[in-house]
């Protein structure tokens, strides 16, 4: 079948990874539309034209070079090395996405070789990666995984022609400027102070007694919703802070206390106006808020 | 002389206002011996303060910002922790000692009549600015490995506790030396209390 010339040309290759990107972006509702808009040259799962080894053999040009998982020089793909994979394809893309927090800023994958294995343009905060250099055309769409429609807003951009404005991690502000916290249903009981201490519940915010990291993390798993209907958040599991340089953390689940202050206060907030806050919140009782929404046994 | 705006008339009022409250005890202190005292009419008083209980919320109010702000000067000074809890220790007795009124309405007012502030200073709000101040010396004390990871309130209550105690026998004459002879050995004994091990 001819290639439409209109059509984007994708390469989407895998460093190290769990495939969680690929299958998150399964699950976009909209995929159909955009698979009509473009062309994989390579993907590990979708039809494309090439397979692994015809792609590290011939290393073509695209539109978008999308790396999911992180870099280790000498991780190979197809029996070639990434360092010699990975600088090729990059210098012949047009836009490049890091798909993901591995490929983002190491990730997970890092744990298990912290000295070597890193993300393509940040080794967690720093900009010590194989292609820092390609920075100005790199988008970071950092995440555990990513959000489907976080990809395709980029691609879709990509498509219109117009420039995505980005943060110190190149992430679109778009999607990372607000924090995972902005849009939680449980922001009320954050204000009052009013804490769940189980996963799964209704009522209850998740910060002080199960370690949310909503309040320091950017990206909009509360705005835009995961399987368009919920997020960790409101489904009463803690958000870990999987878009930030910084993940994993860990004692995911708990709060790293000081004499029982937290020792993270919300982003940009003093933690002396934090603390005056919370104790005057905590001085009150709220009996809505510290009951049942739904009492099956009322 | 220069008329005073009503700022600086509301606190010279509080002044006297806790020299009576702390002598006499809150339910003793009227409005009318309040005006009194100031030589001032009743009427006039409740320009300034519409209740007592209201009088006796911005007086607490006014001592826990000035005991924040002495902690607050000590929290942000480059002492080490140690040094922060004798400079705390040594503030406190001063307090007592020179503006013993001050100490005493916290201890002998706003503590022991709980009933009078329920409606207006819920919980720890009307002590906040005091409180927050102890909040972020015993965090950065633990933070930086020199205090014990435990529980605010054991380790305030340690602290806080001790001091106002102190105070307490002072005020009642049983300390056989004077306040500050104990400074150093009650520092000490707060610093070996709430160390890391
Ligand atoms: S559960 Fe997390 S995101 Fe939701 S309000 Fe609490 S801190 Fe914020």
């Amino acid at each position: 079948m001819p290639s439409n010339p209109a059509k984007l040309k994708i390469i989407w290759l895998q460093g190290i990874t769990c495939n969680g990107n690929t299958h998150s972006f399964l699950n976009d509702p909209s995929l159909g539309r955009l698979l009509e808009s473009v062309e994989f040259i390579h993907h590990p799962l979708l039809a494309c034209t090439l397979n692994l080894s015809e792609l590290v053999e011939h290393l073509p040009a695209s539109d978008i070079l999308i790396i999911e998982g992180s870099y280790k020089a000498d991780f190979e793909r197809a029996y070639r090395r990434m360092d010699s994979v990975l600088p090729a394809l990059a210098a012949k893309a047009e836009h490049i996405v890091s798909l993901g927090s591995c490929a983002s800023f190491g990730g997970i994958f890092k744990e298990a070789d912290p000295e070597r294995i890193s993300g393509i343009v940040f080794d967690r905060e720093k900009a010590l990666g194989p292609l820092a250099e390609m920075m100005p055309k790199v988008i970071t769409l950092s995440g555990c995984p990513v959000h489907p429609k976080w990809l395709t807003f980029v691609i879709d951009m990509i498509r219109a022609g117009k420039a995505i404005s980005v943060d110190e991690f190149r992430r679109p502000k778009e999607l990372y400027a607000y924090l995972v916290h902005n849009g939680c249903l449980r922001n009320e009981y954050f204000e009052w102070k009013v804490d769940s201490d189980r996963f799964g519940t209704k009522e209850g915010c998740l910060f002080y007694a199960q370690g949310c990291q909503a309040p320091f993390t950017h990206g909009s798993c509360n705005k835009i919703l995961w399987n368009e209907v919920s997020s960790k958040t409101r489904s009463g599991t803690p958000c870990f802070g999987c878009t930030e340089p910084s993940f994993p953390k860990r004692e995911l689940f708990s709060t790293k206390t000081y004499m029982s202050i937290p020792a993270e206060v919300p982003l940009g907030v003093p933690k002396r106006s934090y603390l005056a806050l919370t104790g005057a919140a905590k001085s009150f009782h709220i009996k809505r808020l510290e009951e049942r929404l739904i009492d099956d046994n009322a | 002389m220069a008329r005073l705006s009503k700022e600086e008339r509301k606190i010279s009022i509080m002044t006297k206002a806790l020299e009576l409250f702390s002598t006499e005890g809150f339910y003793q202190t009227t409005m009318p011996s309040i005006a009194e005292k100031i030589g001032m009419s009743v009427g006039n008083l409740y320009n300034y303060f519409t209740s007592k209980e209201m009088l006796a919320k911005d007086l607490i109010l006014y001592i826990a910002n000035i005991l924040g702000e002495e902690i607050r000067k000590i929290n942000e000074s480059p002492l080490s922790t140690k040094e922060k809890i004798d400079a705390i220790v040594h503030m406190y007795f001063k307090i007592a000692q020179e503006r013993p009124e001050t100490i005493e309405y916290f201890l002998r007012v706003y503590l022991s009549n709980r009933e009078v502030f329920q409606n207006c200073c819920e919980g720890m709000i009307c002590v906040s600015a005091f409180v927050t101040e102890l909040m972020i010396f015993f965090e950065e004390g633990v933070r930086c490995g020199d205090l014990r990871d435990q529980d605010f309130f054991s380790a305030f209550g340690l602290f806080m506790g001790y001091l106002g105690g102190m105070v307490f026998l002072n005020g009642e004459k049983i300390l056989p030396k004077s306040l500050e002879s104990y400074e150093l050995s009650i520092s000490d004994n707060i610093y070996h209390a709430l160390k890391s091990r």
